[in-house]
């Protein structure tokens, strides 16, 4: 320097995102840094809010389900079923035994999808392409089965107040069979690219640390708070659908840091291949809906030659139901945490306010505590191993 | 699990803050205290340091609008327990203008909670470490989940869908 000035170092703000390929879709990050060093990364986020409870509040309740399949669109079925439990739960609707374990063999399958992609994401943001490839290729197995199931690939609207819309064939029994044969072989290739690959360990291991006092204090769920040793998982804790008669285990991590939450994911996709395949095992006979004639639309077929049914059809659709005044609130362990709907109900065929409690709009409060005192390149790990959705985020 | 008038959930809380739950519901197994505002922060605290109760997970805030009833809006607090695998819902009646204390010293995950009940209801949160919006752009005009506010919002040069504002 020319008049022996010191060299300084200066605070400075960065913008990360909202358009970064890193960042899983509108994430905008503000990062004060000290050169390559995090001092606060607050979130800004709402890019995609759409008023998805506001919307809600505007339609029949059936009319409804849609919507919830483009909140968190990795996993559409978790999200139908968290509505449609809700709203069940409001209704006190009993389901059919048949429909509870489609229901089951469903969203798991959903969980697959949705970590797959989790796990394929972040190992591309960290560097490791081949995983990514690897990881889509099984994902389009899932997509295929769930339009072999329902016609969709992301937008199911599968669930239906009452049941199911569809009863699964004899063909999705045997593919889905084959593939949750299949999965957990596909997984230890993974596990061989990832799990003791140095690059990966180095950019995971002791990274995006949270304790597990400060998890539950932040509200964090899913694999996220069982990352960091807590043991919650609603499957087991408060079960719901037929979770109480499969045989299935929860792991969880140790450290907290990022690579936990990372093989708290593996396993978990191994566990929900282990439950879909007991499901399909024991999936007893039955109707995929219950007989409810004023909240379950008719079957098509019922509609051309019976009377009854297209009165109670066209009745449904133009005027719905009405629900019991009163409010329920019901939640389901969704691939990114605990996934609940709030709904007030008025008395009316609409509900009066619905609220969505989204895991990964509450998981993103973490960012800041983890990325603290490390380095932006951490950062990308730690967004990664949140998993954030902003459809499901921003509602 | 039913829930009876007996439940640990209902006594507890009636035996030590008689006078501050103004109604107990109990409809779905879902038990809902509806509490005085002047209690709130008293009574999560001891949701949350009673070892028989153990509130440590906040699972979610919201409000509900009932306009243009009096007071208008419901606070509602979603309250878990990791350990004891309950649930418990307190709500506080609130009317337009007033604030209400934060709840962010007893569980950090009220903030952005908060933050959004501010963004969509206009409710102040005394106490909060940085009340702004979350969803919105600052400088939105409006509350947009208020029951008053347009379901296609107001009419400016953005949106020509709008209603018009009186």
């Amino acid at each position: 320097m020319a008049n022996n000035e010191e060299l300084l170092t200066k605070e400075i703000t960065l913008s990360m995102g909202p358009q970064h390929p890193s960042t899983h879709g509108v994430l905008h990050l503000l990062l004060d840094m000290k050169g390559e060093k995090i001092v606060s990364a607050s979130p800004d986020i709402g890019y995609l809010h759409r008023g998805t409870e506001k919307i809600a509040e505007n339609l029949l309740y059936h009319q409804f389900v849609p919507y919830t399949d483009r909140l968190d669109y990795m996993a559409g079925m978790s999200n139908n079923l968290a509505y449609v439990q809700a709203v069940e739960k409001l209704l006190s609707i009993e389901i059919t035994e048949r429909a509870k374990y489609i229901r089951v063999i469903a969203a798991e399958l959903s969980r697959i999808a949705g970590h797959l992609l989790c796990i394929g994401a972040w190992a591309l943001d960290l560097g490791a392409m081949t995983v990514l490839l690897y990881a889509f290729r099984e994902r389009e197995m899932v997509l295929d089965l769930f339009e072999m199931l329902c016609g969709a690939r992301m937008t199911h609207n599968y669930m239906r107040i009452g049941g199911v819309r569809y009863d699964i064939n004899p063909l999705f029994k045997e593919k889905c069979m084959e593939f949750v044969e299949l999965l957990p072989q596909r997984i230890n290739d993974y596990d061989q690219l990832l799990t003791e690959n140095r690059i990966w360990l180095k950019r995971n291991k002791g990274v995006g640390v949270i304790s597990a006092e400060d998890a539950i204090n932040l509200g964090l769920s899913g694999p996220i708070l069982r990352g960091s040793g807590v043991k919650w998982d609603i499957r087991k804790d408060e079960p719901y659908l037929v979770y109480d008669r499969l045989d299935f285990d929860i792991p969880v991590g140790e450290n907290g840091d990022c690579f936990d939450r990372y093989a708290v994911r593996m396993e978990e996709m191994r566990q929900a291949a282990r439950i879909i395949k007991q499901a399909l095992l024991q999936l007893p006979d039955g109707r995929p809906c219950v007989d409810m004639p004023d909240v379950v639309l008719p079957q098509r077929r019922d509609i051309e030659t019976n009377m009854e049914a297209l009165i109670h059809h066209f009745k449904l659709v133009s005027h719905g139901f009405k629900a019991v005044k009163g409010e329920a609130y019901s939640s389901i362990e969704s691939p990114k945490g605990e996934l609940g709907f709030y709904i007030v109900s008025d008395g009316s065929e609409k509900p009066f306010r619905v609220k969505i409690r989204a895991p990964s709009f509450v998981n993103l409060q973490a960012i800041n505590p983890m990325c603290k005192a490390g380095y932006l390149a951490d950062v990308i790990a730690v967004v990664s191993s949140l998993d954030p959705v902003f459809g499901e985020a921003d509602k | 699990m039913t829930v009876g008038p007996d439940s640990i959930l209902i006594k507890s809380v009636k035996d030590r803050y008689n006078s501050s739950v103004l109604d107990t519901i109990v409809l779905r197994d879902e038990v809902t205290h509806v509490i005085k505002k002047g209690s709130l922060l008293q009574i999560c605290t001891f949701l949350k340091d009673n070892l028989a109760l153990q509130f440590n997970f906040l699972s979610d805030i919201t409000a509900v609008d009932y306009f243009p009833q009096k007071p208008r809006f419901e606070v509602i607090y979603h309250l878990y327990s990791i350990a004891k695998k309950h649930r418990v819902r307190l709500k506080v009646k609130l009317d337009d203008g007033e604030t209400i204390p934060s709840v962010t010293a007893i569980w950090s995950a009220a903030n952005w909670a908060e933050r959004e009940a501010y963004d969509m209801f206009g409710i102040r949160f005394e106490g909060h470490p940085e009340l702004r919006r979350i969803y919105m752009p600052e400088d939105w005009d409006g509350f947009p989940l208020r029951k008053d506010y347009p379901l296609r919002g107001y009419k400016d040069r953005y949106n020509p869908y709008g209603e018009e504002k009186l």
